[in-house]
Parts: structure tokens; C-alpha cells; sequence
């Protein structure tokens, strides 16, 4: 079962407002974030109910759902690692820290810990070049990233 | 030193718009522009030499008036979507000062008589999302927005709304059907934004940096921004130096500075004492240039007349350690995984582009796979539905073009270094 929480249901009325009556599926994406901020991943539950809200088939929100990249359609761990491993991280060394990181964790690219804590995943660029290498721990950036640091935000990931 | 859209920004809590009034003569430019019609104002900002920052450098006072005329209601829709690699521009004005946005977004749509305006976000960028939220409540509350703004029976909403993860949703069109809850998948061209975009409705598509010079252009008058600049590329730009220099960062210069002064004075210069090998002066989809050519003005026409283009801003510094295969496969993965799979040669040639790159990297080159990479770029440029295509075989043939020694080198020793016996 899924339903949104109260403090959902409050963020998407804002969220509906936003946009023309008759357009309202332009909330799926905004509506998607907060099923996954809620649950953690996707679920084809949610999916329903979403569709449900705005009007269109779940098999509608699933083609939009898979098409971008920050969805979850599967169960991930506490804490979402992410590498960007493009250009201006690569010319700064992120290959080495990513396999530092993983080394670390004891796990692969794409794979959750057994404890199901931590998730590492590779990201394209984060739009914070400047600061490379850049890391997202749950969507928060961590910039100018060395292994000290590194073992510094896995160890307040409590 | 020229500042224009990173005057002040270090300000501590300038996001806050008590500070940004007082700092930066915030939302002065609204009575100025209150005092013209909107067609003046269109006229200001053609007369400025403006051109647009996301990549494509269209005319932005041009692009206002070419919205279909007497169409409502009409849209504004603000580029936030910053995914190119090298830039992160975009991301330092959202996060250090919204409220320029803001008061840009508000000139752009008196100018062009929109009433509802989104700044669509890449996703990563939820961190910004609340602050913009926030600078937006905070110029509904000083009458900046809402209704019948500062008496004039002017009226306009400014709403965020954010991607959730794919290159393609920056390109104009693929960014409008995102917005609409569909797949983020490219339009048919024409017709354009202005005629048909957001719910088909008239549209005007702008960069965040684009925007964000409006202000000053109406404060100060379209003259003084014209008087920066080259003759054709007129006013300041941001640029990303990121890569192998000493102090990377955002710095803006008046368009024409040589590129060299970027790496060498703004920049720091190549750092642990190398020597500048390569650099790609626009983001990820422009042709990477060699350091013979590094003295090219930054401007537009001169990046063009150099080969290759000003994109977004972004330039990307290679130094004599790096081999340039290696760069290009890291790009080619990149556009592999961002292709949205609409049309046959993009959506293979990208993989095939990755494939070899990844052979020749992977000790499995042969010396035909050269060639075969340059007819596969050849068999994507411009045939492509989308600029993506295009953008994704630049890094490629210029590192061909450039550095086929890289290439040589590579196939040459891996071959070498196979144990005797392999294939
Ligand atoms: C694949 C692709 C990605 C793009 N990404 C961005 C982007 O992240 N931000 C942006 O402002 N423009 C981007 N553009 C350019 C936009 O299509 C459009 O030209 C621009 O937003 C117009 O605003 P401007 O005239 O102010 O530059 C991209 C274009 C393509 C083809
Ligand atoms: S060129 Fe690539 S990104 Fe553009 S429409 Fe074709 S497949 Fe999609
Ligand atoms: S290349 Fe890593 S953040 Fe842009």
C-alpha cells in the first residue's frame, strides 16, 4: 500500500497550484520526488496513486518515471553515494577515489552494502566542475573530494 | 576588473532581498523598465548586442520578438538545467544570488507580456530549489510579483520546477515537454518556442546567465553594455575553468579576452608546473582545441573562426600528462547514457563511438578503428534529430584531428604489451 503522508499531501496542493487546471500532469515529476523522498525508492504502488492523482494510466507514469535517471525503481540503501565521472572529475582524479570508495565500502559500482546503508553510483556531470571531483551523498554535494574527505562524510552517515 | 553578473556576489546573505537591495541597486531596474512599453524594452535589449548564454548564442532581444503576435497567454520558461559538461556557471548564480534571476525574469516578461514564468532546475539541484522558493516569497511580499506589480496592472507568477536527471531536458524543446510530464524527448523544429511552446502557447526560452544581464542592460542603459565587449560579441560571460589548472573557477571577462589570460591569470595557470597540452573552450560539445591556438580571443566569431565554439562557457583545460583518447571516451560514455534513443544514428552511433574508444583504450586497437570512428562521426553530424548527436562527435573528431599521435601511441604500445600468442 501507499498513500502520501500529510506533510505530502500539504507540498502537493502547492505543487498543483503551480500549474493550468487542465495541465496538472505537469506534476508527475515533482510528484514522483516526493513518492521517492518518502519511500526511498519508487514503487509500483505509488506509481498508481500518482496516476490516480493526475489522471493518466500507471503505465503512463512508468514510461516517464524510467526515462530519468534520479528515479529509483528499485530498493537502494540509507545513504546514496554518487561519483561524477565526467570530463572535469576525470582531468581531477575521481576513477581513484571511486575505487577508494569502493574498496571501502566493500562493494561494487551499482551495488548496496548488505546492510543496506550505502548505495554507490556513478553520475555524469553535477554542474559543479569548478570543484571537481564532486561526490553526492544523498543528493548533497561534497566538492574538491580527497580520500581524508571521503572518509569523513561516510563516517556522519550514521 | 568588469562585473556585471558576479558584481558583489561573495556578499554574505545576499540571497536574502533586504541585502540584495542594498548591495546591488536590487530591483531598481523595475521602475526604469515600468516607464517604456514592453516594445521598448525588447528594442533595449537588441540594441545591447545580447546573446544568449546556454549554448546557442541566438539574439535574445530578437528572440522576444519573434513570439507570435497577440497569442496569449505566453510563457517563460528559465534554462536551469545546467548539464553541459565543464559548466557550472548557472548553479553559482542560483545558489550565491536568485534574486538577479528573479528581477531578470521579471524585465523579460514585462518586455514580452507573459504572466506565468518556471525556472526549471536539474534535479541535483534540490539544495537550490528551497532558497529560489524562498527569494520568490520574498518578492511576492515587496510587490515585485503577484498581482499588479508596483501599480502598473502588470501581473506575474514566477514558479520553480524540477528535472529529475537527463542531459537532453536542457535542449529548448525537450525541456518544454518535460515540463509537460512527458519523457523529456526533443520536438520537431520549427515550429520554434516562441510560436508554439509551453501548452502551445508562445514561449521564451532563456539561460539563467542570459536573464541575468537584463537589469543591468535596462538600468544602465543598452549602450554601456554594448561598450564591453567586441564588436560582435557584446557585454561580460561567465566561464568555467575546471580541469588541470591552479585555481579553477567561475570568472567573468568581458567577451574578447584572449583564452590564454583565462588558463594563465584568471585561472593560475597549469598546475604542478606542466605545460598547457589541449582545452575545449565551450563545454562537452564543442571541438577541443590544441594549445598552439590558446592566444583565440573568447568570443564568439574568433572561437568559430578557430574551429570550433563559445557553447556554454565552459572551458576545460587539458595538460601534457593527459591522452586525449581517454577524454574522449569519458565524453563518449557520456553522451551514450544521455541520448535519449529517439532517432537510429544517435542512439547507436553513440554506443558504437563508446565501443571503439573503450576497445583502443582496452588494449584491443587496431589501426583501421581510427578511420571507423571518424565514419561513424561522419554518419551522425548533422543527420541526427536533435543537436545532441552533433555535439557528441565534436570531443571525438577534434581529438582525432588534433592528437593522432594519441591514438597511434595507444594502439601501437597496447598491441605491443599483449602477451605472445594473442590474437
Ligand atoms: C543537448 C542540449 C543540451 C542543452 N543544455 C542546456 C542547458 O543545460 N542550459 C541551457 O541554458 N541551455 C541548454 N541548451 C540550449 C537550449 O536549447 C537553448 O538554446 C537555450 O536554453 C536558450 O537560452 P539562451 O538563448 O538564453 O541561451 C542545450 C541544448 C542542447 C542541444
Ligand atoms: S539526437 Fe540523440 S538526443 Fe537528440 S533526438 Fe536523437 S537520440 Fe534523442
Ligand atoms: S564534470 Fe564533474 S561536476 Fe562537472
Amino acid at each position: 500500500m501507499f498513500a502520501f503522508t500529510e506533510a505530502s499531501e500539504t507540498r502537493i496542493e502547492k505543487i498543483l497550484a503551480k500549474y493550468p487546471e487542465s495541465r496538472k500532469v505537469s506534476a508527475l515529476l515533482p510528484l514522483l520526488t516526493l513518492a521517492q523522498d518518502q519511500e526511498g525508492y519508487i514503487t509500483p504502488e505509488a506509481m498508481i496513486e500518482i496516476g490516480k492523482r493526475l489522471d493518466v494510466s500507471p503505465a503512463y507514469v512508468e514510461s516517464v518515471c524510467t526515462f530519468y535517471t534520479m528515479y529509483y525503481t528499485k530498493p537502494v540503501g540509507k545513504y546514496v553515494v554518487k561519483f561524477c565521472i565526467n570530463i572535469s572529475c576525470h582531468l581531477n582524479g575521481c576513477d581513484n577515489l571511486m575505487e577508494y570508495t569502493a574498496r571501502k565500502l566493500g562493494i561494487k559500482e551499482g551495488e548496496t552494502t548488505p546492510d543496506k546503508k550505502f548505495t554507490l553510483l556513478k553520475e555524469e556531470c553535477l554542474a559543479a566542475c569548478c570543484e571537481a571531483p564532486v561526490m553526492q551523498v544523498n543528493n548533497k554535494y561534497h566538492v574538491n573530494m580527497t580520500p581524508e574527505k571521503v572518509d569523513q562524510v561516510l563516517e556522519s552517515c550514521k | 576588473m568588469t562585473e556585471i553578473l558576479f558584481k558583489a556576489i561573495d556578499t554574505p546573505n545576499l540571497t536574502s532581498l533586504d541585502v540584495y537591495e542594498k548591495t546591488l541597486d536590487g530591483y531598481q531596474s523595475l521602475k526604469k523598465a515600468f516607464e517604456k512599453t514592453p516594445d521598448e524594452l525588447v528594442e533595449m535589449v537588441k540594441a545591447s548586442g545580447l546573446r544568449g548564454r546556454g549554448g546557442a548564442g541566438f539574439p535574445t532581444g530578437l528572440k522576444w520578438s519573434f513570439l507570435a503576435k497577440d497569442v496569449f497567454p505566453r510563457y517563460l520558461a528559465c534554462n536551469a538545467d545546467e548539464s553541459e559538461p565543464g559548466t557550472c556557471k548557472d548553479r553559482e548564480l542560483l545558489m550565491k544570488n536568485p534574486h538577479l534571476l528573479i528581477e531578470g525574469m521579471i524585465l523579460c516578461s514585462y518586455a514580452c507580456q507573459i504572466e506565468t514564468g518556471y525556472i526549471y532546475m536539474r534535479g541535483e539541484f534540490w539544495e537550490y530549489e528551497e532558497l529560489m522558493d524562498t527569494a520568490i516569497e520574498e518578492a511576492y511580499a515587496k510587490g515585485y510579483l503577484g498581482k499588479n506589480i508596483m501599480g502598473t496592472g502588470f501581473n506575474l507568477d514566477i514558479y520553480t520546477h524540477m528535472g529529475a536527471g537527463a542531459y537532453i531536458c536542457g535542449e529548448e524543446s525537450a525541456l518544454l515537454t518535460s515540463l509537460e510530464g512527458y519523457r523529456g524527448e526533443p520536438r520537431l523544429k520549427p515550429p520554434f518556442p516562441a510560436v508554439e511552446g509551453l501548452y502551445g502557447k508562445p514561449t521564451v526560452v532563456n539561460n539563467v546567465e542570459t536573464l541575468c544581464a537584463i537589469p543591468f542592460i535596462v538600468l544602465n542603459g543598452a549602450e554601456a553594455y554594448a561598450a564591453i565587449g567586441t564588436e560582435k560579441s557584446k557585454g561580460t560571460k561567465l566561464v568555467s575553468v575546471s580541469g588541470h589548472v591552479n585555481k579553477p573557477g567561475n570568472y567573468e571577462i568581458p567577451l574578447g579576452t584572449p583564452t590564454i589570460d583565462l588558463i594563465e591569470k584568471y585561472a593560475g595557470g597549469i598546475r604542478n608546473g606542466n605545460k598547457l597540452k589541449a582545452f575545449i573552450p565551450g563545454g562537452s560539445s564543442v571541438p577541443m582545441l590544441p594549445a598552439s591556438k590558446a592566444d583565440v580571443p573568447y568570443d564568439y566569431e574568433s572561437l568559430m573562426e578557430a574551429g570550433t565554439m563559445l557553447g556554454s562557457g565552459a572551458l576545460i583545460v587539458m595538460d601534457d600528462t593527459t591522452n586525449v583518447v581517454s577524454e574522449a571516451l569519458c565524453l563518449a560514455h557520456f553522451y551514450m547514457h544521455e541520448s535519449c534513443g529517439k532517432c537510429t544514428p544517435c542512439r547507436e552511433g553513440t554506443r558504437w563511438m563508446y565501443q571503439i574508444l573503450s576497445d583502443i583504450i582496452g588494449r584491443k586497437g587496431k589501426p583501421e578503428q581510427v578511420e571507423l570512428l571518424n565514419d561513424i562521426c561522419d554518419n551522425m553530424a548533422f543527420k541526427c534529430f536533435c543537436p545532441l548527436g552533433d555535439a557528441a562527435v565534436a570531443p571525438v573528431v577534434s581529438s582525432i584531428q588534433y592528437f593522432p599521435e594519441d591514438y597511434e601511441e595507444l594502439i601501437a604500445s597496447l598491441k605491443s604489451e599483449q602477451p605472445v600468442g594473442a590474437h
